[in-house]
């Protein structure tokens, strides 16, 4: 397409007939060329983090090749992974990210379901609604949500603050707005006639959506698992601001407040509690990528 | 088993008038064809009878109960889409089962069900298929079976055809009528495809701008055509509309076409035309196979004339010849072996024993 559209643009120059084949060869070096740049850019962090993992704090100082390991040792993630903080983070993680999960899924699929399919009065506006609430930053939501807690402890006597739990509570409000999003995308391409068929074959709505659209919708549904696993695994703003006391953390601001002393910073068990903390989405990536792959190209093309 | 009253349905959609105050009465085990060019309102119609949508006034009764706010799934109906609607995660057999499932029915019974609509319609083999692993056809089978085993009151059809090829189009079509004959149902069909229509349909409803033009047999509707749309949508390649005057002349009645070119109105017909003479708007309605080449045999009310010929298409079995008349493209069916050549004048015959006379201001076939 590029070529066709450069020769036909340029008729001064004299007219060369490449063959297909060989524009083809471009095309295929041009790309590889950019996806080794991409893949350069893109690992360059982790095997880093990988080869200082495995080194000793005296190594790391020291100024030696810092691209190599010459005396490679384990005890990184040994005192790491028998440290009981670090799996306290760990588990703070996992149980945060999987009810984040959870509980978006339900609101986004319900809430999808409703605005794409239901029609009612302001369905539209809502749905756009949804959408911006997504575009207003994390970080202008911290004053308001000091005050709800404020007036959440002074009106039931909850203790909001610096609880793992509560972070159940916020992430929502960054996840829930964007898997609608998708859901309704998702939701919007399966033909009408398809709850149509479901509601004369006598389908509730409830059932139409169970049966038929959540089924159907799988891959929209994985990918907006992704999303929301992502970001709450991820977040650092709001726990970093919400938790404090140790017991509390999640893995990103744990990290980085216990390994960091004053101004030491203990390189070694940073990068590889970093590079512990960011093997779970990765599984969860692999494992899912197929559907994942199918979600975000549905749509796309019919049947 | 069941009859379908609509009385004076109408669908707005904000300020559109979208059915205009259709009278239908559809009786038990009939097959009707709403037909009509896009937008005409038959559809709405068939989602209206369906619960699909809501009607904005008039009645329509199912079975003899008013069914204007009863959900869909509670008016006892199956309903054929247009793109098949199956539900792309289950195979043929849950594809089938799934309305009766829902109405808890006993696995036994939908099992037999499921079976006897798969054998009328003779897809037994593809039960544990899914519907991507099918052809057009075979989907639009499955469906026909899904609507089958629900054995409801009315069956709905909505353009079932539309999205199959030509040939595989006819194949269903005669498929369909044989279901029909096997499971008789009340049916309501809907289609732009005037052929589906005749062939399939006790009676045709032809609706144009959401009202009903004419509903009647398919040959009624094709032999006396109560208006000039019914008389210009039903029949292929469509009738041909010649303006003309009816004047008195020496005693008879006679259609003059122009200045050169009149012809006698049938002996018949005098009484029934007389009182329209010298009435402007007036419209000659033939249809093609009236026009054809000259025979020796002369009929009564059959007239030749020459005639310069501008188009010719050989069809195999039949030649349409086009020529102009006073401004109006005419189409006439002549023999194949008739040399119909374009560019000469060929000797043709008009038969006017079939002839409609049509008043262009009301649009009404007189």
């Amino acid at each position: 397409m590029a070529n066709a559209a450069i020769s036909a643009g340029a008729p001064v120059r004299p007219v060369k007939y490449g063959s297909i084949s060989r524009d083809r060869r471009w095309a295929m070096r041009w790309s590889y060329f950019f996806l080794v740049l991409f893949v350069i850019f893109f690992l360059t962090p982790p095997l880093y983090m990988f080869i200082t993992s495995l080194k000793s704090s005296g190594e790391i100082s020291a100024a030696k090749n810092p691209w190599w390991v010459y005396a490679p040792t384990l005890s990184n993630y040994i005192e790491l992974l028998t440290q009981n903080q670090y799996l306290v983070f760990f588990r703070n993680s996992a149980l945060v990210s999987i009810c984040v999960v959870a509980i978006s899924i339900v609101i986004s699929v319900v809430a999808a379901f409703s605005l794409a399919r239901m029609k009612f009065w302001g369905s539209a506006t809502l749905a756009t609604g949804v959408f911006l609430t997504y575009l207003i930053p994390d970080t202008l939501l911290f004053i308001p949500l000091f005050k709800m807690f404020a007036f959440v402890r002074d009106t039931t006597g909850i203790e909001l603050m610096n609880h793992w739990w509560t972070l159940i509570i916020i992430y929502p409000t960054l996840t829930v707005p964007f898997c609608t999003w998708i859901m309704i995308g998702y939701f919007a391409s399966i033909p009408k006639e398809l709850d149509e068929a479901a509601l004369i074959d006598g389908a509730t709505w409830m059932q139409t959506l169970t049966k038929i659209f959540i089924p159907v919708a799988l891959p929209g549904i994985i990918a907006a698992t992704i999303f929301a696993f992502t970001v709450s695994w991820a977040q650092f703003l709001y726990p970093l601001a919400f938790t404090t006391s140790t017991d509390e953390l999640v893995l990103p601001v744990g990290i980085v407040t216990t390994l960091i002393k004053g101004d030491v910073f203990n390189w070694g068990q940073i990068m590889t509690g970093a590079l512990l903390g960011a093997a779970p989405p990765l599984i969860i990536y692999a494992f899912l990528m197929d559907y994942y792959i199918a979600g975000l190209t549905a749509g796309a093309t019919k049947g | 088993m069941a009859q379908v009253t609509l009385r004076k349905v109408i669908k707005k959609y904000d300020e559109v008038l979208a059915v205009r105050g259709v009278d239908l009465d559809i009786a038990d085990k009939e097959f009707i064809v709403l037909v009509g060019p896009s937008g005409c309102g038959k559809s709405t119609t068939l989602r209206m009878i369906a619960g699909l949508e809501e009607i904005s006034g008039g009645d329509i009764v199912i079975g003899g109960d008013v069914v204007n706010d009863v959900p869909p799934k509670d008016r006892d109906i199956a309903m054929v889409f247009q793109n098949y609607a199956l539900y792309p995660h289950m195979n043929v057999y849950e594809n089938m089962s799934f309305g009766l499932k829902l109405k808890k029915t006993a696995r036994d019974e939908i099992d037999r069900r499921v079976k006897q609509a798969a054998q009328i319609l003779d897809i037994t083999e593809l039960l544990d298929r899914k519907p991507k692993q099918l052809s057009g056809g075979q989907r639009q089978r499955v469906a026909m079976g899904r609507a089958i085993v629900r054995d409801p009151k009315v069956f709905l059809f909505d353009e079932p055809l539309s999205n199959l090829d030509a040939k595989l189009r006819v194949q269903m079509r005669t498929e369909i009528k044989k279901v029909h004959q096997k499971v008789r149902t009340t049916t309501v069909y809907v289609t732009h495809d005037q052929v589906e229509a005749m062939t399939l349909a006790d009676r045709v409803v032809v609706m144009n701008a959401g009202l009903i033009e004419q509903v009647g047999a398919p040959n009624d509707l094709y032999h006396s055509p109560a208006t000039k749309f019914v008389a210009g949508f039903i029949g292929s390649p469509a009738m041909n509309f010649i303006p003309c005057q009816l004047e008195q002349a020496a005693g008879a009645l006679r259609l003059r076409v122009n200045d050169r070119f009149s012809l006698p109105v049938p002996a018949s017909r005098t009484a029934r035309y007389g009182t329209y003479v010298g009435r402007p708007n007036l419209m000659l309605g033939l249809r093609p196979e009236h026009i054809t080449e000259t025979r020796p045999h002369v009929e009564p009310d059959q007239h030749d004339f020459d005639m310069g010929i501008e188009v010719v298409e050989p069809m195999g079995m039949e030649t349409l010849v086009y020529f102009t008349v006073n401004g109006a493209e005419v189409c006439g069916r002549v023999n194949p072996n008739a040399n119909a050549a374009a560019g000469q004048t060929m000797k043709l015959r008009a038969d006017l024993s079939n002839m409609h006379l049509i008043d262009d201001t009301t649009g009404k076939v007189l």
